[in-house]
């Protein structure tokens, strides 16, 4: 039971990332019907940022011998990594997708995926292979409840992504830019004629992907120091496969999927030797798929808009 | 001074004309019908005029300003609202949310009021509200406010299409075929509706049609299109008895 309880916390925790990276494909996939497949590659550059913040941050305490509570150096970090990571998404989409809007599907997803290699070769001449570790900045303690080991930074983790992820859900819900982007996931080519520009709300929905991805980054940062340029393919495919498990489109969906991802990684690892987890987990994602096609929340409906 | 004006608007697909030297005057209040037999390039029309896509040649003036090569949403916040042949309503939300919806650009409140709800943002929504309840009240549709538009009978559908267009306070409302599909009860409460609007706002109408009896007894001016050009222009009557418009529509007499 208490080995049950571990597994649960710690399939908790990467689930946070895996959610906080897949909500970024769902939310462009359900306005723009593509998938931004450069998106893994944001999360991994928006880690380095989050990386770079916190090192001018602590340098900056160091040299003027200011002392800012660790939880408020935290809060910095996500706040000004998020920022300029939405710009990186930003910068995404005017470059690479918005003259590709009109263009086959695979024409964007080919770019998208030639966008990824830029970034991790862009990082990787910047700062060589060499893996870069993410500053300790919040020292470890472990809880013992009940045999259960819980570090507070597993708390901080999944408290900062469901803050983050009722934010947004609060943003879709509550604000007239949420009222177009939930217009757009149903039918884009009217929404320019109630005088909202298609490319204002493609750009901030990129920018409020990376957003995410790149708390995403910082939080990854936090529990797994070790940042290198390849990470964001193999998490972003893992949260690729959780926002089409969620169902396309679908932001709650891909949140609850990535979740879901985590925990069945978690317990495949618990029950099986540890090589065979993704076999594994990935042979009961092709069979949830095969049962449900369109994902947990996605609907079946021609995705081929006319006028 | 026209409200609208189109001077020789032509516009090509690959190697296919669409549309031909296309000329249009509508003046504030008027209620106008454009007819013709499918593929004559009506919708194309309205295509060419929102945005959707740029003309190959010609001008078009919205209160004498210029409107060609401003983007779909730009030239909707310059007054020209509209409706589509095929409803494309935004399914799993509701009546009020469309009418809230269209009211996008008119409001105002940051993103700090969306989330703490200031004042500024209580009254936008109240007025918004006001405002949306008011055209559901027009259109008869205000008991449904609360209903998935997915679940609406297609009449009901075509009303919240039509309300959602009027509530970014158009200048000219464009119609295309508003009674598709409609059964003839419908079909007598869509043409009062078009009516009332045009009477109660003063608001210019711009309508394709199909049925013949819609068009006849609603508009003050129709014209005719074939292959992308204008064959006649007339008040019903004129267009009626116009022999192209009759060889348009039942094919040529041959003398046997």
């Amino acid at each position: 039971m208490k080995f049950f309880l571990q597994n649960v916390i710690n399939a908790v925790q990467w689930g946070s990332f895996y959610s906080l990276i897949a909500i970024g494909y769902s939310m462009v996939y359900s306005i723009l019907m593509l998938f931004n497949f450069a998106h893994g590659d944001i999360f991994m550059v928006g880690a380095y940022i989050g990386f770079g913040i916190t090192t001018l941050i602590i340098g900056i305490c160091a040299a003027s011998a200011i002392v800012l509570p660790n939880w408020l150096i935290l809060t910095l970090i996500i706040i000004i990594s998020m920022f300029l990571t939405s710009f990186v998404g930003m910068f995404v989409e005017r470059v690479a997708y918005r003259p590709l809007r009109a263009a086959p599907r695979a024409s964007a997803a080919i770019t998208g995926l030639m966008i990824g290699i830029v970034f991790e070769t862009v990082i990787l001449a910047m700062l060589g292979a060499k893996r870069v570790s993410f500053p300790a900045l919040i020292p470890a303690i472990t809880f013992n409840v009940g045999g259960v080991f819980i570090t507070n930074q597993k708390i901080i983790i999944v408290l900062v992504s469901l803050g983050l992820m009722f934010a947004l859900h609060q943003f879709i819900k509550r604000t007239k830019w949420g009222m177009a982007m939930r217009a757009m996931s149903f039918d884009f080519v009217v929404v320019p004629l109630m005088g909202v520009s298609i490319n204002t709300m493609a750009a901030l929905t990129f920018a409020i992907g990376s957003a995410l991805a790149s708390a995403a980054g910082i939080l990854y940062g936090i529990a797994y120091p070790v940042l290198d340029p390849y990470m964001g393919i193999k998490y972003g495919w893992m949260a690729f496969v959780a926002a089409i498990l969620g169902g396309r489109g679908s932001v709650m969906g891909a949140a609850l999927a990535g979740f879901l991802l985590g925990f069945i990684q978690i317990f495949v690892a618990m029950i099986f030797p540890s090589t065979l987890r993704d076999l594994i987990a990935f042979s009961i994602i092709i069979v949830i798929l095969t049962i449900r096609p369109h994902g947990f929340f996605g609907e079946a409906y021609s995705a081929r808009l006319r006028l | 001074m026209s409200l609208l004006l189109i001077e020789k608007m032509t516009h090509f697909f690959g190697g296919l004309r669409a549309v031909h030297n296309y000329d249009l005057e509508i003046n504030t209040g008027q209620l106008r019908g454009l007819i013709g037999p499918n593929g004559a390039g009506k919708t194309t029309i309205f295509n060419l005029i929102t945005g959707i896509y740029k003309p190959a040649e010609g001008k078009i003036f919205l209160d004498d300003r210029s409107i060609v090569g401003l983007q779909p949403h730009q030239i909707a916040s310059e007054g020209i609202g509209r409706t589509f042949q095929n409803l494309r309503l935004w399914r799993h939300m509701t009546v009020l949310e469309h009418v809230k919806m269209a009211r996008y650009s008119k409001l105002t409140y940051g993103l700090i009021g969306a989330f703490f709800g200031t004042r500024k943002r209580r009254k936008e929504e109240a007025e918004n509200e006001e405002k949306a309840y008011h055209l559901l009240d027009m259109l008869g549709i205000r008991h449904l406010a609360d209903q998935i538009v997915t679940n609406l009978p297609y009449g009901a559908q075509r009303r919240v299409e039509m309300a959602r267009a009027l509530t970014i306070d158009p200048k000219i409302l464009f119609l295309d075929e508003p009674t598709a599909g409609m059964n003839p009860e419908e079909l007598i409460e869509m043409m009062e509706i078009i009516r009332q609007i045009n009477k109660e706002l003063g608001l210019a109408i711009f309508l394709i049609e199909h049925r013949m009896k819609v068009v006849m007894e609603l508009c003050e001016r129709i014209q005719a299109l074939v292959f992308g050009e204008v064959i006649a222009e007339g008040t019903p009557e004129e267009i009626q008895n116009n022999p192209g418009v009759i060889d348009a529509y039942l094919g040529k007499e041959t003398v046997g």
